[in-house]
């Protein structure tokens, strides 16, 4: 049947992939998507890309954003993130955010919620700065904090700060799927909570049991209060996000009563890079690892543990040793400026003039 | 990429970084011309300070590169390629003279935009800082002959690192010409003003084949046979596919413009190399820019090396538009001084360096196109004959010469 089916589209394949290849050829060393690429962005088989529609404000420091993704976005499911790669000042920076936004949306747009945190260079930029009309750059949805197939009967959802994002994904698709549901949420005050509306709605119309904590006044929650807040909890499958502190503290716990298969946690993974003089230089493909101080080039100190490295001038002009900075920090030795990556950012270093400036990762 | 997957040798000696080299007194290694140390009345103290001044100077520009440059660069792509698609479609009705003459001119810019304010800007890393991939030192590949790792190589870290010595810096005269009095003067000198009218014409493929150290390899004195076999390779598989574009896909797309098309191709080729050729002899081989002697490098610091490339380039000057079809090389010597800063920063920076050149006492080559071209194609040729010409002279070299052949190769058929 399928064979049927597809037997006539083949000629057309042949026929497309003859002028595809055609048209390679007559743009070459450019490819044909570096034209298409200035007229439609957002075209089905170009790289993932994002138009952004609307920024909303949240609360002070918050806003969603509405994006309308490229046609070759697949789909998500709720809970899962999104990395969004944004120009700063000039400069790519990628991000991972939560979708907020509806599986099958009428307007086919994607939602994030960006909380500003402080010193944040892209939140910040996304909350004061984004446009719509700007394009951003997108990857495919990822993440394994989801809901099962098979729903549970009783959950329970503890969430602060910005931790509320991928659960609010969560329960806008599937709250009406979900019989007993609790969620305990923390943030300073009450107008600090992002989605405060939607979930106080939903708790009015007795959809869901709201807990609000808000710890400018009555301080963080622990785990140990979960007997008295909700007292079934371990009836209930657990899905909890925020800060390391809490999580660290729920899972114990959790372990602590044989529980830990009914917490599922989601990390906050802001840029944590260690900076500091010198680090521990691990080129991953050949498999050295180096301690390298903070007045030495990473090409130094590559090669004298014998690790083949592109090089040139050894002075920072030619750009010939330049290789990909998979994770970790490095100091420009000519001016002192810190470079961090993270996995996937795409950032690439001059090693003959860049010193470790904590643990990396190069890509060599 | 893949200069990424696979590390290549250096081809730049000696191990170990050349980035915080101090040295306590100036030296003079004086030339065979005798000519005086241009940068004599400084000291090493004078030296060290104008280092930092230019450090300075870059750190200032690093400071406020940001979205305003980045917009730049994609304004230059965009209009670059819709141009180049344009001109290119007009084309495809060239048998008509209007459309030829459009289309051909069209064509013209848009090559020449995307070899100099993009490809030669992109290759140097001006860009790299915006993480980018499409506008990435390591990723972008030229419009041009020359495969950009290769070019990369013999441009960015020879020539851009060894800037005007003599013996290291093949960019003096490109081998084929001598274009300095302390560059040693042979019979094949003779012929450079058509060596060189010959290169403006093919400066494409002579940039592929110096890149490639053809010359070298042909004399035999090539290093390393194996890179060698692998690059050629590459650079006819480049040229292959460049010639396919302009002078196979393009025309056969014109239909019954076929002809036409390719002699437009050929002609938007040619002013292209006749443009970047009048340009890239302005950088430094007007009359004014000095030349070093090769051991006078040994050790050299960092306001050293400033010096050098103050002193070793020359700038052009003009108008705004003049200035981005030379891809910003009219300043040429803020280039050379800060390789990595996006193009589009170099003007402003032009009145401050040459007050801190004034200040020094140094000189700062600077002139219009035609003046600066004139003055390079005066060297050419005044260069093709020796320093102190006297008809006897050369006679008895080359008959010297000619003897010595003689006698070797009576030698060879003795042996």
């Amino acid at each position: 049947m399928s064979s049927f089916l597809l037997a006539p589209s083949q000629p057309v394949r042949g026929v497309a992939r003859v002028l595809w290849h055609l048209a390679e050829t007559a743009v070459t060393p450019l490819v044909p998507a570096d034209y298409l690429d200035l007229v439609s962005p957002l075209r089905r088989g170009a790289d993932l890309r994002g138009r952004v529609v609307a920024v909303e404000a949240e609360t002070a420091d918050a806003v969603t954003v509405r994006i309308k993704p490229g046609r070759s976005w697949r789909t998500h499911r709720p809970g899962q993130y999104i990395r969004i790669g944004v120009d700063v000042d000039g400069i790519r920076q990628w991000r991972a955010y939560s979708l907020t936004s509806l599986l099958r949306a009428p307007d086919g747009l994607l939602a994030i919620t960006v909380k500003a945190i402080p010193g944040g260079k892209v939140s910040n930029h996304l909350v004061r700065a984004l446009q719509p009309g700007t394009l951003v750059h997108l990857d495919q949805a990822a993440g394994e904090f989801v809901l099962p197939e098979v729903l549970p009967a009783r959950t329970l959802f503890v969430t602060a700060g910005s931790g509320i994002t991928p659960v609010m994904g969560m329960l806008r698709n599937h709250l009406d799927e979900l019989a007993d549901v609790v969620v305990l949420h923390s943030a300073p005050t009450a107008a600090d909570v992002v989605f405060g509306a939607e979930l106080r709605t939903w708790a009015a119309q007795g959809r869901l049991r709201l807990v609000e904590r808000h710890t400018a006044a009555a301080g963080v929650l622990t785990p140990a209060e979960l007997d008295a807040v909700v007292p079934d909890w371990r009836e209930r499958h657990t899905w909890a996000c925020g800060p390391t502190g809490l999580l660290d503290a729920f899972e114990e716990h959790f372990a602590d009563h044989q529980l830990a298969h009914r917490l599922h946690t989601e990390r906050f993974r802001p840029v944590v890079i260690t900076e500091g003089e010198g680090g521990t230089l691990q080129f991953s493909r050949q498999g050295t690892v180096v301690e390298a101080d903070g007045a030495t080039p990473i090409l130094d100190a590559g090669e004298d543990a014998g690790v083949l490295m592109p090089s040139g001038c050894r002075m920072g002009i030619c750009f010939g040793c330049v290789v990909p900075l998979t994770s970790g920090a490095v100091r420009d030795l000519r001016n002192g400026e810190l470079v961090t990556a993270s996995e996937g950012d795409g950032v690439r270093i001059q090693t003959c003039v860049s010193a470790a400036a904590g643990p990396c990762t190069i890509d060599l | 990429m893949t200069a990424i997957a696979s590390p290549t040798t250096s081809t730049t000696t000696e191990r170990g970084s050349r980035l915080s080299v101090t040295q306590p007194e100036r030296r003079h290694v004086p030339k065979r011309s005798g000519k005086p140390d241009p940068t004599g009345h400084l000291s090493a103290e004078q030296v060290e300070a104008l280092g930092r001044e230019l450090d300075a100077l870059r750190q200032e520009v690093l400071d406020s590169r940001g979205s305003a440059d980045a917009a730049y660069i994609r304004k230059v792509i965009k209009v670059q390629r819709t141009l180049d698609l344009s001109s290119r479609i007009v084309l495809l009705f060239s048998i008509f003279p209007p459309a030829w003459v459009v289309g051909t001119a069209g064509l013209s810019v848009a090559k020449i935009l995307e070899n100099m304010e993009l490809g030669h800007n992109i290759m140097h890393g001006q860009w790299d800082w915006m993480r980018d991939p499409k506008i990435h030192s390591q990723v972008y590949e030229w419009d041009h002959a020359s495969p950009s790792a290769q070019w990369k190589r013999s441009h960015n870290e020879i020539h851009h690192t060894f800037t005007n010595v003599l013996g290291r810096d093949n960019d003096l005269g490109y081998g084929i010409m001598r274009v300095d009095e302390d560059q040693r003067w042979s019979p094949s000198n003779l012929g450079q003003p058509l060596w060189n009218l010959v290169n403006a014409a093919i400066f494409e493929y002579g940039i592929a084949a110096y890149d490639l150290e053809l010359g070298k390899q042909l004399k035999g004195r090539g290093e390393d046979p194996e890179r060698f076999k692998a690059d050629a390779k590459q650079v006819l598989a480049k040229i292959g596919r460049q010639m396919r574009k302009d002078y196979v896909i393009h025309p056969l797309l014109s239909g019954p413009s076929i002809l036409h098309t390719l002699t437009a191709n050929m002609a938007a080729n040619l002013v292209r190399n006749l443009w970047t050729h009048s340009v890239i002899m302005c950088g430094h081989f007007p009359e004014g820019v000095e030349t070093f002697a090769k051991t006078s490098i040994d050790g050299e610091t960092r306001g050293e090396w400033y010096l050098r490339q103050m002193i070793g380039s020359a700038n052009i000057e003009g108008s705004k538009a003049m200035h981005i079809m030379t891809g910003n090389l009219s300043h040429q010597i803020e280039h050379h001084c800060f390789p990595d800063l996006p193009s589009n920063r170099y003007a402003e920076i032009a009145p401050r360096m040459r007050e801190i050149t004034a200040r020094y006492g140094l000189s700062y080559t600077t002139g219009s196109l035609p003046r600066q071209v004139a003055s390079a194609w005066k060297q050419v040729i005044r260069l093709s004959l020796p320093n102190d010409f006297s008809v006897t002279d050369a006679a008895k070299a080359g008959a010297g010469r000619l003897l010595g052949r003689l006698r070797r190769g009576r030698a060879a058929v003795a042996a």
